[in-house]
C-alpha cells in the first residue's frame, strides 16, 4: 500500500479515527505522518512534563467547590492573571505559569494540581531566601523552638524549658517588630 | 590539535577528580531553579524583559569569582554555533531547551566547569553545581552557598507558602532537583535493575538515561533524581535520595562480586572482547561504543582490565556524541561519518593509556 499523502513512499502507519462513531482510517509513511501531524515528531519525545500536562488537564472541578453554583459560574469566565495576562485554559494547555503573580491567581485551582505532582504536598517546607525571607527565618525558627519546647515539657526538663521559653518570647517579639516596620 | 589537548578542553576539569564510591556514581548534581520576582517568566516574557535579566547578569557576574568556582564565562546562545550549542549540551552545562532559542538566552559557566548558570530557560536562573562521585550533601551545602550569594543582588520569587515560585508547578517550593549519575553494569547484566527501577519511582524517585528525560539508558548509566520539590526540605530530599543510592551501590557491588565468582571467566571474555572492540573497530555506532565502554569500564574496576584509566568512562560517553566529534573533526559529518571517526577517536584514547 502506497502513502495516501506522497504516493510514493510504502505506507507503514495505518491509523484508526473514531470520531462520533464513524470510523475513518489513514494510511501514511512515516515522513508524511510526521509532516501532516499525524504523530508527534519523534525529538518532541513524551516526556515526563507531557504526562504532567495530562495530569493538569482534568475537567473535575475539585472537591471544595462542587456543588456551588458561583464557582461553575467563575470556571466557565476562565480566570485571566492581570500582570501577565496567562489564563487558566493556557496554563492548563502548557503547564507552565507565566509570572510570580500567576500563583496568586490560580490559588483557588492549585491545591488539587500540587497534590498531584508532588504526592500530596502543597506547602514548602525547606529554603528560605536569606536577605528577603527575614521574618520567615524567625517563623521558622520559632516553629521549631517551639517543637523543642513541647520535647522538653514531655521530659520534664523545666529548667532548659524556662531557657527556652524566654527565647521564644524574643524571637515572637522580634517577628512583631519587623512585621511593624513592613506595615510603616 | 592533539587528542590530549582535545580531551584536555573537552572534558571538564571537575571530572577528572576523583570522588567517593566513584567506581559506581560518576557525579553528583544539585540544580536550583530561580525567578526575578518582577519579570515574568521566559515563556510569556517579552524580548525587553528576557535583556533585562540577561543584561543584569551579563554585568554582574561576567568574570566574577565566588569560592572555588573562578571566573566566570558568559556565553550567549545565540552567538554560538550549532556544533558550539551540542557541546555544551553534551558536557551537561545547558539543557537542550536552553539552545532552542537564541534570544536573551546565555549561560555563565566557572572556569573548573563546576557551576553553570543557566539565563532565560525555562526558568529565569537555573544553578547547577557538579561535584565528582558520591557527594550529594556538598553539593547541596555548595548550591546553597552560591544562592545566597546571588539573592545579594536579586529579588527571587519566593511565596512563604509555596516557597520559591517556578515557571513549571513540577519545580515549585525548592526549586531543586538532586540527581546522581550511576554506572550499573552487574544490575543490568543480571537484570536486576527491571525490578528495582519501579520500586525507586515509588519513592518519588526518577530513573532516567544518562542523556537526561526520555533518554536510553546508554552505557548503562542511569541518572537517579527527585521528583518532587514540594512538602519536603532540600536536606530530606537529598538524605532520600541518598538513601536509595546507598542501597543501588551496595546491590551493585554485590552483583558484581556474584558475576565475578560465579561466571568469571565469561565475564572475563566479555570485557576483553570489549576492548577489543574499541581497540580495532574502524565503523562503530554511538550504541554499540557505549556498550564496550561500559564493559572495559566495568573490567577496570574488577581489576581484570589493569593499564587503563578508570575515567575512560566518563571521558568516552562524553567524546562520542554527534557534538564532540564534529568538534573534534572541525567540520559537520554525516551519520556513516560520524562512525568512522567515533571509531578513530576510540581507538587514539585507548592508545594514550598504553
Amino acid at each position: 500500500m502506497k502513502c495516501q499523502e506522497c504516493q510514493k513512499r510504502p505506507a507503514t502507519l495505518h491509523l484508526k479515527h473514531v470520531i462520533n462513531g464513524q470510523k475513518r482510517e489513514h494510511h501514511v509513511c512515516e515522513v508524511c505522518a510526521k509532516e501532516k501531524g499525524y504523530v508527534s515528531s519523534p525529538d518532541e519525545g513524551y516526556s515526563l512534563h507531557h504526562l504532567l500536562t495530562g495530569l493538569f488537564n482534568f475537567d473535575s472541578v475539585p472537591i471544595e467547590s462542587q456543588g456551588q453554583g458561583s464557582n461553575h459560574l467563575q470556571s466557565s469566565r476562565d480566570l485571566q492573571c492581570d500582570k501577565c495576562g496567562l489564563t487558566f485554559s493556557q496554563f492548563k494547555r502548557s503547564g507552565k505559569f507565566g509570572c510570580a503573580q500567576c500563583y496568586e491567581t490560580f490559588s483557588s485551582r492549585l491545591d488539587p494540581i500540587l497534590r498531584r505532582v508532588h504526592s500530596g504536598n502543597t506547602k514548602h517546607h525547606g529554603k528560605i531566601p536569606k536577605r528577603r525571607g527575614g521574618h520567615l527565618h524567625m517563623k521558622k525558627q520559632l516553629a521549631s523552638y517551639k517543637a523543642e519546647l513541647k520535647a522538653l515539657i514531655e521530659q520534664e526538663a523545666f529548667e532548659e524549658a524556662a531557657v527556652l521559653r524566654d527565647k521564644i518570647k524574643q524571637v515572637e517579639q522580634g517577628i512583631r517588630d519587623q512585621e511593624a516596620g513592613d506595615d510603616a | 590539535m592533539t587528542l590530549q589537548q582535545f580531551m584536555n578542553e573537552a572534558i571538564s576539569p571537575w571530572m577528572r577528580k576523583e570522588g567517593p564510591d566513584s567506581d559506581i556514581v560518576l557525579s553528583s548534581r544539585i540544580r536550583l531553579a530561580r525567578n526575578f520576582v518582577q519579570v515574568p517568566f521566559p515563556i510569556v516574557a517579552n524580548e525587553e524583559d528576557e535583556l533585562r535579566i540577561y543584561d543584569f547578569m551579563r554585568e554582574r557576574y561576567e568574570h566574577v569569582s565566588f569560592q572555588d568556582y573562578e571566573d566566570f564565562n558568559f556565553l550567549s546562545i545565540g552567538e554560538l554555533s550549532g556544533v558550539e550549542k551540542r557541546v555544551l549540551v553534551e558536557k551537561h552545562l545547558v539543557s537542550p531547551h536552553l539552545i532552542e532559542k537564541d534570544q536573551a538566552s546565555a549561560v555563565l559557566i566557572s572556569k573548573n566547569e563546576q557551576v553553570s548558570i543557566m539565563i532565560n530557560e525555562e526558568d529565569h536562573i537555573r544553578i547547577q553545581l557538579y561535584f565528582p562521585g558520591f557527594q550529594l550533601n556538598q553539593a547541596l551545602e555548595k548550591a546553597f552557598e552560591l544562592d545566597d550569594w546571588l539573592e545579594e543582588n536579586v529579588d527571587y520569587a519566593f511565596d512563604a507558602t509555596r516557597g520559591y515560585l517556578t515557571s513549571c508547578p513540577t519545580n515549585v517550593g525548592t526549586g531543586m532537583r538532586a540527581s546522581v549519575m550511576m554506572h550499573l553494569p552487574a544490575l543490568v547484566l543480571t537484570q536486576q535493575i527491571n525490578r528495582m527501577i519501579p520500586a525507586i519511582n515509588q519513592l518519588g524517585l526518577v530513573v532516567r538515561g544518562i542523556y537526561g528525560e526520555g533518554s536510553e539508558a546508554l552505557g548503562n548509566v542511569f541518572q537517579i533524581s527527585n521528583q518532587i520539590t514540594l512538602g519536603k526540605t532540600e536536606e530530606d530530599i537529598v538524605a532520600d535520595l541518598e538513601s536509595v543510592v546507598h542501597q543501588l551501590i551496595e546491590h551493585e557491588r554485590r552483583a558484581r562480586e556474584r558475576l565475578l565468582e560465579q561466571s568469571g571467566t565469561r565475564l572475563e571474555d566479555r570485557i576483553y572482547r570489549a576492548y577489543g572492540v574499541l581497540e580495532h573497530s574502524r565503523i562503530i555506532e554511538s550504541k554499540e561504543a557505549a556498550r564496550c565502554i561500559s564493559d572495559v569500564r566495568l573490567g577496570i574496576d574488577l581489576d581484570i582490565i589493569k593499564h587503563v584509566q578508570q575515567h575512560i568512562l566518563n571521558e568516552l560517553m562524553i567524546l562520542i556524541q554527534p557534538g564532540f566529534l564534529q568538534q573534534y573533526a572541525k567540520k559537520s559529518l554525516t551519520a556513516n561519518e560520524r562512525d568512522v571517526f567515533r571509531a578513530t577517536l576510540i581507538r587514539e584514547r585507548i592508545q594514550l593509556d598504553k
